[in-house]
Protein backbone atom coordinates (compact mmCIF):
# COMPACT_ATOMS: atom_id res chain seq x y z
CA UNK A 1 0.00 0.00 0.00
CA UNK A 2 1.32 3.34 -0.91
CA UNK A 3 0.58 6.29 1.06
CA UNK A 4 1.93 10.46 0.80
CA UNK A 5 5.05 10.56 1.97
CA UNK A 6 5.67 14.23 0.57
CA UNK A 7 4.66 17.25 2.36
CA UNK A 8 5.60 19.15 5.39
CA UNK A 9 8.48 21.08 3.76
CA UNK A 10 6.97 24.63 4.65
CA UNK A 11 6.07 23.04 8.87
CA UNK A 12 9.96 21.66 9.20
CA UNK A 13 11.20 24.81 7.48
CA UNK A 14 8.84 26.74 10.20
CA UNK A 15 10.09 24.38 13.07
CA UNK A 16 13.78 24.97 12.27
CA UNK A 17 13.66 28.67 12.30
CA UNK A 18 11.76 28.96 15.66
CA UNK A 19 14.57 26.44 17.30
CA UNK A 20 16.85 28.31 15.96
CA UNK A 21 14.86 31.54 17.30
CA UNK A 22 14.38 30.01 21.28
CA UNK A 23 18.05 28.71 20.71
CA UNK A 24 19.63 32.44 20.96
CA UNK A 25 16.56 32.97 23.58
CA UNK A 26 15.97 36.40 25.15
CA UNK A 27 17.82 39.05 23.07
CA UNK A 28 18.10 41.31 25.74
CA UNK A 29 20.65 39.10 27.58
CA UNK A 30 24.46 38.68 25.81
CA UNK A 31 25.00 36.20 23.44
CA UNK A 32 26.86 33.56 24.53
CA UNK A 33 30.61 33.36 22.71
CA UNK A 34 32.42 29.69 21.34
CA UNK A 35 34.97 30.79 23.70
CA UNK A 36 32.98 31.73 26.90
CA UNK A 37 31.64 27.94 26.67
CA UNK A 38 35.06 26.65 26.02
CA UNK A 39 36.46 28.36 29.07
CA UNK A 40 33.87 28.72 31.89
CA UNK A 41 31.51 24.51 30.44
CA UNK A 42 34.77 23.13 30.00
CA UNK A 43 33.57 20.18 32.10
CA UNK A 44 30.72 19.84 29.22
CA UNK A 45 33.14 20.12 26.54
CA UNK A 46 35.21 17.28 27.67
CA UNK A 47 32.27 15.31 28.15
CA UNK A 48 31.16 15.74 24.35
CA UNK A 49 35.06 15.18 23.55
CA UNK A 50 35.04 12.24 25.01
CA UNK A 51 31.74 10.76 23.95
CA UNK A 52 31.53 12.49 20.42
CA UNK A 53 35.01 10.74 20.59
CA UNK A 54 37.10 13.71 18.94
CA UNK A 55 39.59 16.09 20.75
CA UNK A 56 38.64 19.75 19.74
CA UNK A 57 37.95 22.18 22.34
CA UNK A 58 36.51 24.88 20.44
CA UNK A 59 34.40 22.25 17.98
CA UNK A 60 32.89 20.74 20.93
CA UNK A 61 31.81 24.56 22.34
CA UNK A 62 30.37 25.07 19.31
CA UNK A 63 28.07 21.56 19.06
CA UNK A 64 26.98 22.45 22.58
CA UNK A 65 25.65 26.31 21.53
CA UNK A 66 24.15 24.64 18.81
CA UNK A 67 22.70 21.67 20.59
CA UNK A 68 21.30 24.35 23.00
CA UNK A 69 23.44 22.37 26.28
CA UNK A 70 21.63 18.82 25.07
CA UNK A 71 25.03 17.02 25.43
CA UNK A 72 24.41 13.85 23.53
CA UNK A 73 22.77 15.86 20.59
CA UNK A 74 26.37 17.92 20.75
CA UNK A 75 27.61 14.23 21.00
CA UNK A 76 25.75 13.69 17.60
CA UNK A 77 27.02 16.54 15.71
CA UNK A 78 30.70 15.94 16.62
CA UNK A 79 30.31 12.39 15.60
CA UNK A 80 28.88 13.41 12.44
CA UNK A 81 31.33 16.01 11.58
CA UNK A 82 34.49 13.45 12.28
CA UNK A 83 33.33 11.23 9.90
CA UNK A 84 33.85 13.96 7.05
CA UNK A 85 37.28 14.14 8.43
CA UNK A 86 40.71 12.43 6.45
CA UNK A 87 42.48 10.25 8.72
CA UNK A 88 46.19 11.12 8.64
CA UNK A 89 46.90 8.57 11.07
CA UNK A 90 47.42 6.87 14.20
CA UNK A 91 49.19 8.71 17.14
CA UNK A 92 51.85 6.42 18.90
CA UNK A 93 50.52 5.40 22.27
CA UNK A 94 50.17 8.37 24.64
CA UNK A 95 52.94 8.25 27.36
CA UNK A 96 50.87 8.67 30.85
CA UNK A 97 53.34 8.25 32.73
CA UNK A 98 55.30 11.21 31.83
CA UNK A 99 51.49 13.09 32.29
CA UNK A 100 52.10 16.65 33.49
CA UNK A 101 49.91 16.24 36.32
CA UNK A 102 47.33 18.18 37.61
CA UNK A 103 45.77 16.38 39.97
CA UNK A 104 46.67 12.58 41.06
CA UNK A 105 45.73 11.33 44.02
CA UNK A 106 45.77 7.24 45.75
CA UNK A 107 43.56 5.85 47.81
CA UNK A 108 45.45 3.15 48.36
CA UNK A 109 48.60 4.97 49.60
CA UNK A 110 48.85 7.64 51.94
CA UNK A 111 52.18 8.16 50.90
CA UNK A 112 53.65 7.95 47.56
CA UNK A 113 56.62 9.13 45.52
CA UNK A 114 54.93 12.67 43.68
CA UNK A 115 52.20 12.47 47.35
CA UNK A 116 48.55 13.40 46.95
CA UNK A 117 47.72 16.42 44.63
CA UNK A 118 44.85 17.46 44.92
CA UNK A 119 43.80 19.78 42.14
CA UNK A 120 41.41 21.89 40.61
CA UNK A 121 38.48 19.51 42.64
CA UNK A 122 35.07 19.56 43.39
CA UNK A 123 35.80 17.09 46.28
CA UNK A 124 35.93 18.48 49.33
CA UNK A 125 33.62 21.45 48.55
CA UNK A 126 30.55 21.78 50.61
CA UNK A 127 27.92 21.39 47.54
CA UNK A 128 26.02 24.33 48.67
CA UNK A 129 24.80 27.14 45.91
CA UNK A 130 27.45 29.80 45.77
CA UNK A 131 25.42 32.99 45.44
CA UNK A 132 28.51 35.05 44.52
CA UNK A 133 28.27 33.48 41.11
CA UNK A 134 25.28 34.50 40.35
CA UNK A 135 26.95 38.21 40.98
CA UNK A 136 30.19 39.26 39.30
CA UNK A 137 31.96 35.54 39.24
CA UNK A 138 35.99 37.44 39.64
CA UNK A 139 38.25 34.30 40.06
CA UNK A 140 40.57 34.58 43.63
CA UNK A 141 44.20 34.55 43.34
CA UNK A 142 45.75 31.01 43.41
CA UNK A 143 48.31 30.13 45.62
CA UNK A 144 51.30 28.53 44.49
CA UNK A 145 54.25 26.78 45.37
CA UNK A 146 57.67 25.29 43.61
CA UNK A 147 56.75 22.75 42.31
CA UNK A 148 58.87 19.81 41.96
CA UNK A 149 60.69 18.33 38.53
CA UNK A 150 60.08 15.14 36.34
CA UNK A 151 57.86 12.44 35.36
CA UNK A 152 55.25 11.14 38.47
CA UNK A 153 55.76 7.23 38.92
CA UNK A 154 52.61 5.32 38.20
CA UNK A 155 51.05 3.25 41.60
CA UNK A 156 50.61 0.19 40.16
CA UNK A 157 54.75 0.44 39.68
CA UNK A 158 55.29 0.24 43.89
CA UNK A 159 52.65 -2.78 44.31
CA UNK A 160 54.50 -4.39 41.10
CA UNK A 161 57.77 -4.22 42.80
CA UNK A 162 56.50 -7.14 45.33
CA UNK A 163 54.86 -8.95 42.47
CA UNK A 164 51.53 -8.47 44.20
CA UNK A 165 49.87 -6.97 41.27
CA UNK A 166 49.23 -7.93 37.35
CA UNK A 167 51.77 -6.51 35.18
CA UNK A 168 51.00 -4.99 32.14
CA UNK A 169 53.80 -5.76 29.46
CA UNK A 170 54.19 -3.55 26.42
CA UNK A 171 53.43 -4.57 23.01
CA UNK A 172 52.91 -3.03 19.99
CA UNK A 173 49.98 -5.03 18.62
CA UNK A 174 48.02 -2.84 16.15
CA UNK A 175 44.80 -2.60 17.99
CA UNK A 176 41.28 -2.56 16.47
CA UNK A 177 39.26 0.35 15.81
CA UNK A 178 35.64 0.29 16.06
CA UNK A 179 35.21 3.18 13.46
CA UNK A 180 36.66 0.85 10.79
CA UNK A 181 34.93 -2.67 11.22
CA UNK A 182 31.60 -3.05 13.12
CA UNK A 183 31.33 -4.44 16.54
CA UNK A 184 32.01 -8.49 16.49
CA UNK A 185 31.69 -10.65 19.47
CA UNK A 186 33.88 -11.63 21.67
CA UNK A 187 35.37 -8.43 21.79
CA UNK A 188 39.26 -8.70 22.95
CA UNK A 189 40.23 -6.09 25.77
CA UNK A 190 41.58 -2.94 23.11
CA UNK A 191 38.35 -2.47 21.56
CA UNK A 192 36.33 -2.90 24.90
CA UNK A 193 38.61 -0.25 26.07
CA UNK A 194 38.08 2.01 22.81
CA UNK A 195 34.08 1.19 23.18
CA UNK A 196 34.14 2.29 26.97
CA UNK A 197 36.38 5.54 26.62
CA UNK A 198 33.47 7.21 23.99
CA UNK A 199 30.39 5.30 26.02
CA UNK A 200 28.15 7.55 27.69
CA UNK A 201 28.50 8.48 31.00
CA UNK A 202 25.48 8.00 32.50
CA UNK A 203 25.59 4.38 31.16
CA UNK A 204 29.08 3.51 32.53
CA UNK A 205 28.47 4.90 36.29
CA UNK A 206 25.52 2.83 36.18
CA UNK A 207 27.60 -0.37 35.30
CA UNK A 208 29.86 0.45 37.51
CA UNK A 209 27.91 1.54 40.56
CA UNK A 210 26.19 -2.33 39.85
CA UNK A 211 29.35 -4.11 40.35
CA UNK A 212 30.01 -2.32 43.60
CA UNK A 213 26.60 -2.67 44.70
CA UNK A 214 27.49 -6.85 44.45
CA UNK A 215 26.42 -7.92 40.66
CA UNK A 216 29.67 -8.83 39.91
CA UNK A 217 31.55 -7.07 42.71
CA UNK A 218 35.46 -6.97 42.72
CA UNK A 219 36.03 -4.64 45.05
CA UNK A 220 37.49 -1.85 43.85
CA UNK A 221 40.14 0.58 45.26
CA UNK A 222 41.64 3.87 43.04
CA UNK A 223 44.68 2.66 43.11
CA UNK A 224 45.77 5.46 40.88
CA UNK A 225 43.52 9.00 39.07
CA UNK A 226 45.45 11.37 37.37
CA UNK A 227 44.68 14.42 35.37
CA UNK A 228 46.59 16.25 33.10
CA UNK A 229 48.30 16.93 30.23
CA UNK A 230 50.49 14.63 27.58
CA UNK A 231 51.84 15.13 24.71
CA UNK A 232 50.55 13.40 21.28
CA UNK A 233 53.16 12.24 18.75
CA UNK A 234 53.10 10.62 15.52
CA UNK A 235 55.00 9.09 13.05
CA UNK A 236 55.54 11.38 9.47
CA UNK A 237 56.22 9.22 6.58
CA UNK A 238 57.30 12.39 4.68
CA UNK A 239 59.63 13.34 7.45
CA UNK A 240 61.08 9.53 8.57
CA UNK A 241 60.86 10.63 12.22
CA UNK A 242 58.10 11.46 15.30
CA UNK A 243 57.08 14.46 16.08
CA UNK A 244 54.63 16.00 18.88
CA UNK A 245 51.18 16.82 16.98
CA UNK A 246 49.26 18.47 19.88
CA UNK A 247 49.00 18.23 23.23
CA UNK A 248 45.79 16.46 24.93
CA UNK A 249 44.37 16.34 28.48
CA UNK A 250 43.59 13.17 29.78
CA UNK A 251 42.28 11.38 33.03
CA UNK A 252 43.88 7.93 33.82
CA UNK A 253 42.04 5.74 36.55
CA UNK A 254 43.81 2.23 37.43
CA UNK A 255 41.54 0.58 39.81
CA UNK A 256 43.30 -2.34 41.86
CA UNK A 257 41.24 -5.03 42.85
CA UNK A 258 40.67 -8.15 44.52
CA UNK A 259 42.24 -11.60 43.31
CA UNK A 260 41.92 -14.52 44.80
CA UNK A 261 43.72 -16.52 42.33
CA UNK A 262 43.11 -19.26 39.80
CA UNK A 263 44.58 -22.30 38.70
CA UNK A 264 47.19 -20.44 36.36
CA UNK A 265 47.65 -17.60 38.69
CA UNK A 266 48.17 -16.67 42.13
CA UNK A 267 46.60 -14.90 44.70
CA UNK A 268 47.42 -11.26 43.54
CA UNK A 269 45.64 -8.04 43.05
CA UNK A 270 44.28 -7.31 39.36
CA UNK A 271 43.88 -4.12 37.54
CA UNK A 272 41.01 -2.27 35.80
CA UNK A 273 41.81 0.75 33.49
CA UNK A 274 40.61 3.69 32.09
CA UNK A 275 41.63 6.60 30.19
CA UNK A 276 38.90 9.12 28.64
CA UNK A 277 39.56 12.80 26.86
CA UNK A 278 39.63 15.77 29.27
CA UNK A 279 39.36 16.52 33.15
CA UNK A 280 36.68 13.49 33.03
CA UNK A 281 36.63 11.70 36.29
CA UNK A 282 33.92 10.31 37.07
CA UNK A 283 33.92 8.75 33.41
CA UNK A 284 37.27 7.31 33.74
CA UNK A 285 36.36 5.59 37.30
CA UNK A 286 33.38 4.09 35.75
CA UNK A 287 34.93 2.76 32.69
CA UNK A 288 38.00 1.13 35.07
CA UNK A 289 35.31 -0.62 37.26
CA UNK A 290 33.91 -1.70 34.08
CA UNK A 291 36.72 -2.84 32.37
CA UNK A 292 37.61 -5.18 35.64
CA UNK A 293 34.36 -6.39 35.09
CA UNK A 294 34.65 -7.62 31.68
CA UNK A 295 37.93 -9.25 32.44
CA UNK A 296 36.22 -11.95 34.22
CA UNK A 297 36.92 -14.34 31.72
CA UNK A 298 40.67 -14.11 30.96
CA UNK A 299 41.07 -13.88 34.88
CA UNK A 300 39.38 -16.97 35.59
CA UNK A 301 36.21 -16.04 37.54
CA UNK A 302 33.11 -16.73 37.95
CA UNK A 303 29.95 -15.60 35.39
CA UNK A 304 27.85 -14.44 38.10
CA UNK A 305 25.20 -12.86 35.14
CA UNK A 306 25.85 -9.89 35.96
CA UNK A 307 25.00 -6.89 33.10
CA UNK A 308 28.71 -5.96 34.02
CA UNK A 309 30.24 -8.75 32.74
CA UNK A 310 28.26 -9.06 29.71
CA UNK A 311 30.56 -7.62 27.14
CA UNK A 312 27.77 -7.88 24.05
CA UNK A 313 25.35 -6.12 26.74
CA UNK A 314 27.74 -3.71 27.52
CA UNK A 315 29.08 -2.64 24.43
CA UNK A 316 26.08 -2.92 22.44
CA UNK A 317 24.31 -0.60 24.58
CA UNK A 318 27.08 2.20 26.03
CA UNK A 319 26.75 4.34 22.73
CA UNK A 320 24.55 6.77 23.34
CA UNK A 321 24.25 8.04 19.57
CA UNK A 322 23.35 4.21 18.33
CA UNK A 323 20.67 4.11 22.08
CA UNK A 324 19.56 7.76 20.39
CA UNK A 325 19.45 7.06 16.71
CA UNK A 326 17.15 4.74 17.54
CA UNK A 327 15.00 5.40 20.57
CA UNK A 328 13.97 8.85 18.94
CA UNK A 329 13.51 6.82 15.84
CA UNK A 330 9.94 5.74 16.95
CA UNK A 331 8.78 8.98 17.15
CA UNK A 332 9.00 9.62 13.27
CA UNK A 333 6.43 8.66 11.30
CA UNK A 334 5.63 5.23 11.27
CA UNK A 335 1.69 5.38 9.42
CA UNK A 336 2.46 2.44 7.66
CA UNK A 337 3.26 0.10 10.20
CA UNK A 338 0.95 0.82 12.63
CA UNK A 339 -1.37 0.83 9.66
CA UNK A 340 -1.10 -2.79 9.12
CA UNK A 341 -1.15 -2.93 13.47
CA UNK A 342 -4.30 -1.26 13.74
CA UNK A 343 -5.95 -3.63 10.37
CA UNK A 344 -4.41 -7.09 12.88
CA UNK A 345 -6.01 -5.65 16.21
CA UNK A 346 -9.51 -5.32 14.59
CA UNK A 347 -9.28 -8.52 12.44
CA UNK A 348 -8.44 -10.18 15.82
CA UNK A 349 -10.67 -8.70 17.79
CA UNK A 350 -13.33 -9.45 14.99
CA UNK A 351 -12.82 -12.78 15.08
CA UNK A 352 -12.43 -12.57 19.39
CA UNK A 353 -15.92 -11.12 19.01
CA UNK A 354 -17.50 -13.43 16.74
CA UNK A 355 -16.48 -16.47 18.22
CA UNK A 356 -18.66 -16.03 21.77
CA UNK A 357 -21.81 -14.71 19.50
CA UNK A 358 -21.53 -18.04 17.38
CA UNK A 359 -21.22 -20.26 20.59
CA UNK A 360 -24.21 -18.27 21.97
CA UNK A 361 -26.27 -19.37 19.04
CA UNK A 362 -25.13 -23.13 19.20
CA UNK B 1 64.96 19.84 26.33
CA UNK B 2 67.30 21.81 24.72
CA UNK B 3 67.70 25.23 24.29
CA UNK B 4 65.94 27.39 21.24
CA UNK B 5 69.68 27.60 19.63
CA UNK B 6 70.01 24.13 19.65
CA UNK B 7 66.79 22.67 19.34
CA UNK B 8 66.38 20.44 16.37
CA UNK B 9 64.56 19.72 13.22
CA UNK B 10 61.66 17.07 15.88
CA UNK B 11 62.39 19.35 18.49
CA UNK B 12 60.80 23.13 16.55
CA UNK B 13 58.33 21.02 14.43
CA UNK B 14 56.95 19.84 17.66
CA UNK B 15 56.96 22.84 19.58
CA UNK B 16 55.17 25.00 16.98
CA UNK B 17 52.31 22.23 16.23
CA UNK B 18 51.68 22.65 20.29
CA UNK B 19 51.97 26.97 20.09
CA UNK B 20 48.65 28.44 20.92
CA UNK B 21 47.57 30.40 17.53
CA UNK B 22 47.17 33.98 19.72
CA UNK B 23 50.90 33.10 20.22
CA UNK B 24 52.72 31.93 17.53
CA UNK B 25 50.68 33.81 14.40
CA UNK B 26 51.59 37.62 15.84
CA UNK B 27 55.79 36.56 15.81
CA UNK B 28 55.20 34.71 12.80
CA UNK B 29 53.76 38.14 11.66
CA UNK B 30 56.27 40.11 12.52
CA UNK B 31 59.23 38.64 10.26
CA UNK B 32 57.89 40.74 7.52
CA UNK B 33 58.34 39.67 3.33
CA UNK B 34 58.53 36.44 2.86
CA UNK B 35 59.69 34.37 0.44
CA UNK B 36 57.21 32.91 -2.63
CA UNK B 37 56.77 28.94 -2.42
CA UNK B 38 54.85 26.32 -4.18
CA UNK B 39 52.35 24.04 -2.59
CA UNK B 40 53.39 20.05 -2.34
CA UNK B 41 50.38 19.96 -0.43
CA UNK B 42 48.00 22.37 0.01
CA UNK B 43 46.71 22.41 3.73
CA UNK B 44 44.36 20.50 4.99
CA UNK B 45 42.19 19.56 7.79
CA UNK B 46 42.03 15.71 8.95
CA UNK B 47 42.16 13.85 12.00
CA UNK B 48 45.05 11.75 13.90
CA UNK B 49 43.78 8.77 15.63
CA UNK B 50 45.06 8.84 19.42
CA UNK B 51 45.94 5.82 20.97
CA UNK B 52 46.80 4.59 24.58
CA UNK B 53 48.30 1.65 26.31
CA UNK B 54 46.06 -0.81 28.38
CA UNK B 55 46.99 -0.24 32.46
CA UNK B 56 48.94 2.68 30.75
CA UNK B 57 52.07 0.37 30.25
CA UNK B 58 50.29 -2.76 28.38
CA UNK B 59 49.15 -2.94 24.45
CA UNK B 60 47.84 -0.19 22.43
CA UNK B 61 43.94 0.77 22.08
CA UNK B 62 42.11 3.39 20.42
CA UNK B 63 41.18 5.82 22.66
CA UNK B 64 39.75 8.84 19.38
CA UNK B 65 40.82 10.83 17.57
CA UNK B 66 41.99 14.49 17.40
CA UNK B 67 41.50 17.46 14.76
CA UNK B 68 45.30 18.17 13.31
CA UNK B 69 45.92 20.43 9.71
CA UNK B 70 48.96 19.83 7.92
CA UNK B 71 50.43 21.32 4.83
CA UNK B 72 53.80 20.81 2.81
CA UNK B 73 55.61 23.40 0.52
CA UNK B 74 58.99 24.24 -1.20
CA UNK B 75 60.92 27.48 -1.38
CA UNK B 76 62.46 28.37 -4.47
CA UNK B 77 66.02 27.32 -3.32
CA UNK B 78 64.69 23.54 -2.64
CA UNK B 79 64.05 23.77 0.90
CA UNK B 80 60.66 21.77 1.82
CA UNK B 81 58.69 22.51 4.98
CA UNK B 82 56.22 20.40 6.67
CA UNK B 83 53.88 21.79 8.62
CA UNK B 84 51.60 19.83 10.96
CA UNK B 85 49.45 21.43 14.12
CA UNK B 86 46.61 20.38 16.15
CA UNK B 87 43.63 21.98 15.68
CA UNK B 88 42.03 23.03 12.44
CA UNK B 89 44.32 26.50 11.71
CA UNK B 90 45.29 26.36 7.75
CA UNK B 91 47.60 29.41 8.44
CA UNK B 92 49.30 27.96 11.35
CA UNK B 93 49.86 25.18 9.55
CA UNK B 94 50.80 27.41 6.40
CA UNK B 95 53.25 29.53 8.99
CA UNK B 96 54.58 26.29 10.55
CA UNK B 97 55.48 24.75 6.88
CA UNK B 98 57.28 28.34 6.06
CA UNK B 99 59.05 28.16 9.45
CA UNK B 100 60.47 24.92 8.75
CA UNK B 101 61.68 25.62 5.46
CA UNK B 102 63.47 28.83 5.96
CA UNK B 103 64.99 26.87 9.20
CA UNK B 104 67.02 25.26 6.50
CA UNK B 105 68.23 28.45 5.10
CA UNK B 106 70.54 31.28 6.48
CA UNK B 107 67.78 33.01 8.42
CA UNK B 108 67.67 30.21 10.63
CA UNK B 109 69.70 32.17 13.64
CA UNK B 110 66.91 34.58 13.06
CA UNK B 111 64.12 32.27 13.42
CA UNK B 112 65.21 29.92 16.33
CA UNK B 113 65.57 33.96 18.01
CA UNK B 114 62.47 35.64 17.10
CA UNK B 115 59.96 32.55 16.94
CA UNK B 116 61.49 29.46 18.58
CA UNK B 117 62.89 31.03 21.79
CA UNK B 118 59.50 33.05 22.53
CA UNK B 119 57.52 30.08 21.92
CA UNK B 120 59.41 28.24 24.05
CA UNK B 121 59.37 30.22 27.18
CA UNK B 122 55.24 30.69 26.75
CA UNK B 123 55.55 27.14 26.73
CA UNK B 124 57.66 26.58 29.79
CA UNK B 125 55.79 29.25 31.44
CA UNK B 126 52.34 28.10 31.41
CA UNK B 127 53.75 24.42 32.32
CA UNK B 128 55.30 26.29 35.20
CA UNK B 129 52.26 28.18 36.21
CA UNK B 130 50.13 24.92 36.28
CA UNK B 131 52.83 22.84 38.01
CA UNK B 132 53.33 25.37 40.66
CA UNK B 133 49.48 25.48 41.37
CA UNK B 134 48.57 21.89 41.70
CA UNK B 135 52.04 22.33 43.98
CA UNK B 136 49.87 24.08 46.33
CA UNK B 137 47.29 21.81 46.09
CA UNK B 138 49.56 18.77 47.32
CA UNK B 139 48.72 17.49 50.92
CA UNK B 140 50.26 17.58 53.66
CA UNK B 141 49.50 14.99 56.39
CA UNK B 142 50.26 15.45 60.04
CA UNK B 143 48.79 12.86 62.66
CA UNK B 144 47.45 13.84 65.84
CA UNK B 145 49.17 12.74 68.71
CA UNK B 146 47.15 9.73 70.09
CA UNK B 147 47.35 9.58 74.01
CA UNK B 148 48.70 5.59 74.03
CA UNK B 149 52.42 5.96 73.88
Amino acid sequence: MYVAVKGGERAIDNAHAWLAEERRGDQDVAELSIAQIREQLSLAVNRVMAEGSLYDPDLAALAIKQARGDLIEAIFLIRAYRTTLPRFGSSKPVETGAMRCERRISATFKDLPGGQVLGPTFDYTHRLLDFKLAAEGVAPEVPERPAAEGPVPHVAEFLNREGLIETAPAEDTPPPDLTRAPLEFPAERALRLQALTRADEGFSLGLAYSTQRGYARNHAFVGELRIGQVDVAMEVPELGFAIDIGEITLTECETVNQFKGSRTEPPQFTRGYGLVFGQSERKSISMALVDRALRWEELGEDNVGAPAQDTEFVLAHGDNIQATGFLEHIKLPHYVDFQSELELVRKLRREAGAAPMQEAAE
Amino acid sequence: MPDAAHIDRRGWLSLLAKAPDAEFLPLFDALGTLPDFDWLRAPEVGSVMVQGRMGATGAPFNLGEMTVTRCSLQLPGGQVGHGYVQGRSKPAAKAVALVDALMQTDAAARLRADILAPLMAGAAGRAETRARKAAATKVEFFTMARGED
